[in-house]
């Protein structure tokens, strides 16, 4: 510790160059706080407890290919299923299109299990009362200062209505809370009647995107989704059924493996950092070589000059790092706010900054070693003569 | 008085490439504690190879050298360090402080190897400081400094943790003649004063007769010996 003021000199001794690599440090570490949450945003990082005591009924062959409504009955009548709820994409967008809305199409057992969306008995029986009414997450309204009772316009980007009409007209009759756990995005969601979509638009009718099955018995998991799979067997519907979290990974998975894109990134970004960062060590300590060959002359051991040279290089990258970090953590939620709601990252967690700090300690390392071997093997007589 | 630097047979050679260079060739040399010597001698005879032996700085080749009773010649590279830190103080020709440090903070260096508290570590320096007569240089950086002063200033660090002798390896080589007449009073004053047993190496005539004995050297070989012990 008492040596600390000698690797903050060494540092403060090229202010530019310090400055200049610290930048470097700050953005790369920046960038690993953002992918790394997009990376947990997209491998199924909400993870929740409900979602493994909840099954998902969706196509083999398609998130987007929907699976008839006469299904319901039929797997409700499975044993160790509790309830039945199915769920449609909507794709709508409210007045311009990068105004998109996470809106889907349920029916009321849909709500009715899923503990995430709390609704008061009053919002329960609005909703069933209404035809055209629609069920809207706190964020969802808070941003576009939506009240109950207002008449709110979605242009579906998928389905026209049978006029060919792209804009449903809806009624907001309660807007929603979410409970503590739930997944990141639930509160900007959009829920509208299944029978208002499947009677008013163009395309098939009868048709749900998928089930939602919640189990009376965890532990039956396995047995019931076998169970259901085999209701469609060799019919043109086979059906895959999973835990809602497994879903989750899996709807990921369809977007293009993006935890290993996101990876390849962060690794080329940090392989530029080691280049650059092990460059300006090497610079800044050849240039000290006659003064690290006056502490040894002095009686420092050769162990001290290479735990000094090690100390700067660790130094600056948990500097820049930590900095680069606190930044990612300001921008994650700004971003989420920014994009109304379509990107959902989670927030920086202890395992990224576990991650990240002991990323910053191992590339210090990394590009402090050679120059810290060649400090400590110095040999004094030639460095005070120049040689 | 005692002898403080015993040198025998010291032999030193250097290989570059294939070729082998005998820089020194059997030296033998006593150096009594409390004394100044001065070593002259032209460029190349070995003066400074010389002086890093003494210093520790450097193993010979042959032959050996014992220190107030050390073989150092013995020493591993860990070893030497730590007694360099205990036994040994260096003033170079190009001062050769740690530009970003300010004077005070290079004084302390030395005794960053210590046990003293940074309060002791502080005062000790500031005493250095003050007998060099730089009391009030003390924040200023080297680059703020003239020539003497930073010599000066080197001069504090080798002597703030209380070493038995001084090296100086041309200590007024880079000076004018004022500054190198203040540098030279400096170090008289050291030995005469202080007890401190210095040996330094020179090229100006003027400098050595600052110092009670000058050795010559060349071509690696000690010629003669003069006892001038002025001043005592
Ligand atoms: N590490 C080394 N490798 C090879 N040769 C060396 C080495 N160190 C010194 N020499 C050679 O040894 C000889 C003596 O060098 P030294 O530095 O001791 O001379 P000096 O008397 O101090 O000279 P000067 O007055 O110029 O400082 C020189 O010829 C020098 O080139
Ligand atoms: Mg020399």
């Amino acid at each position: 510790m008492k040596y600390l003021h000698l690797v903050i000199a060494a540092l403060s001794r090229r202010k530019a160059r310090t400055l200049f690599t610290l930048v470097s440090i700050v953005a790369a570490f920046l960038l690993f706080g953002l992918l790394n949450a997009v990376r947990v945003a997209f491998s199924g990082g909400s993870e929740t407890l409900a979602g493994n005591e909840r099954l998902v009924v969706a196509s083999r062959f398609s998130i987007m290919t929907g699976l008839p409504q006469s299904l319901q009955a039929r797997i409700a009548a499975i044993p160790g299923v509790e309830a039945v709820g199915h769920q449609n994409w909507f794709g709508g967008v409210y007045q311009d299109p990068k105004n998109f809305v996470l809106s889907f199409a349920v029916d009321q057992n849909y709500l009715d299990s899923n503990p995430e969306i709390v609704l008061t008995p009053e919002q329960r029986k609005a909703f069933a009362d209404t035809r055209d009414g629609a069920l809207v997450g706190k964020a969802l309204a808070e941003r576009y200062g939506w009240k109950v009772g207002q008449q709110v316009p979605l242009i579906s980007q998928i389905f026209p209505r049978k006029d060919g009409d792209m804009t449903w007209p809806f009624t907001i009759v309660g807007i929603y809370d979410v409970a503590p756990d739930a997944p990141n995005g639930t509160d900007q969601m959009f829920f509208l009647h299944w029978k208002y979509f499947d009677e008013g638009n163009q395309y098939g009718q009868h048709e749900v995107g998928w089930y939602v099955v919640q189990l009376s018995d965890p532990a039956a998991a396995d047995r019931v989704a076998q169970a259901i799979d085999a209701l469609s067997a060799n019919s043109d519907h086979e059906t895959r059924t999973q835990t809602a979290n497994a879903f989750n990974a899996s709807f990921a998975k369809q977007l293009g493996n993006i935890g290993l894109i996101v990876s390849a990134i962060v690794a080329a970004v940090f392989f530029t950092l080691i280049l650059l960062t092990g460059n300006t060590m090497a610079q800044a300590v050849r240039e000290r070589i006659p003064e690290l060959a006056v502490l040894k002359t002095l009686g420092f051991s050769s162990r001290s000059v290479l735990a000094l040279v090690l100390a700067e290089a660790v130094l600056m990258l948990l500097v820049g790092g930590i900095i680069g970090m606190l930044l990612a953590t300001a921008v994650v939620p700004a971003l989420g706010k920014a994009s109304g709601g379509m990107i959902q990252l989670p927030a920086l967690g202890l395992r990224d900054w576990s991650e990240g700090l002991a990323l910053m300690i191992l590339i210090g390392f990394l590009v402090g070693v050679l120059p810290a071997l060649r400090g400590m093997r110095l040999r004094i007589v030639d460095a005070l003569a120049g040689r | 008085m005692a002898t403080l630097v015993e040198i025998r047979n010291v032999s030193k050679v250097y290989e570059r490439g294939r070729q082998k260079v005998e820089v020194l060739h059997h030296v033998n040399l006593d150096i009594a504690e409390g004394d100044f010597l001065a070593l002259m001698g032209p460029s190349g005879s070995g003066k400074t190879t010389l002086l890093n032996l003494i210093g520790g700085l450097d193993s010979p080749t042959d032959g050996s050298i014992t220190i107030g009773g050390q073989r150092i010649d013995r020493l591993g590279e860990g070893a030497l360090a730590k007694w360099r830190a205990a036994n040994v103080g260096f003033v170079f020709q190009f001062y050769n402080l740690l530009p970003i440090l300010s004077a005070q903070k290079n004084v302390e260096l030395p005794l960053l190897l210590t046990h003293l508290s940074a309060a002791q570590r502080r005062k000790n320096a500031a005493i250095a400081l003050e007998l060099v007569g730089l009391a009030d240089r003390a924040s200023h950086k080297p680059t703020e400094l003239s020539g003497g002063q930073q010599q000066r200033v080197a001069i504090a660090r080798a002597i703030v943790s209380d070493p038995r002798f001084l090296v100086c390896d041309e200590p007024t080589g880079d000076l004018d003649r004022q500054s190198a007449e203040d540098v030279l009073g400096l170090l008289q004053m050291l030995n005469r004063d202080h007890g401190k047993t210095l040996i330094m190496v020179t090229h100006d005539p003027r400098a050595a007769e600052h110092a009670r004995h000058t050795l010559h050297l060349d071509k690696g070989t000690l010629v003669e010996e003069q006892g001038l012990g002025i001043r005592d």
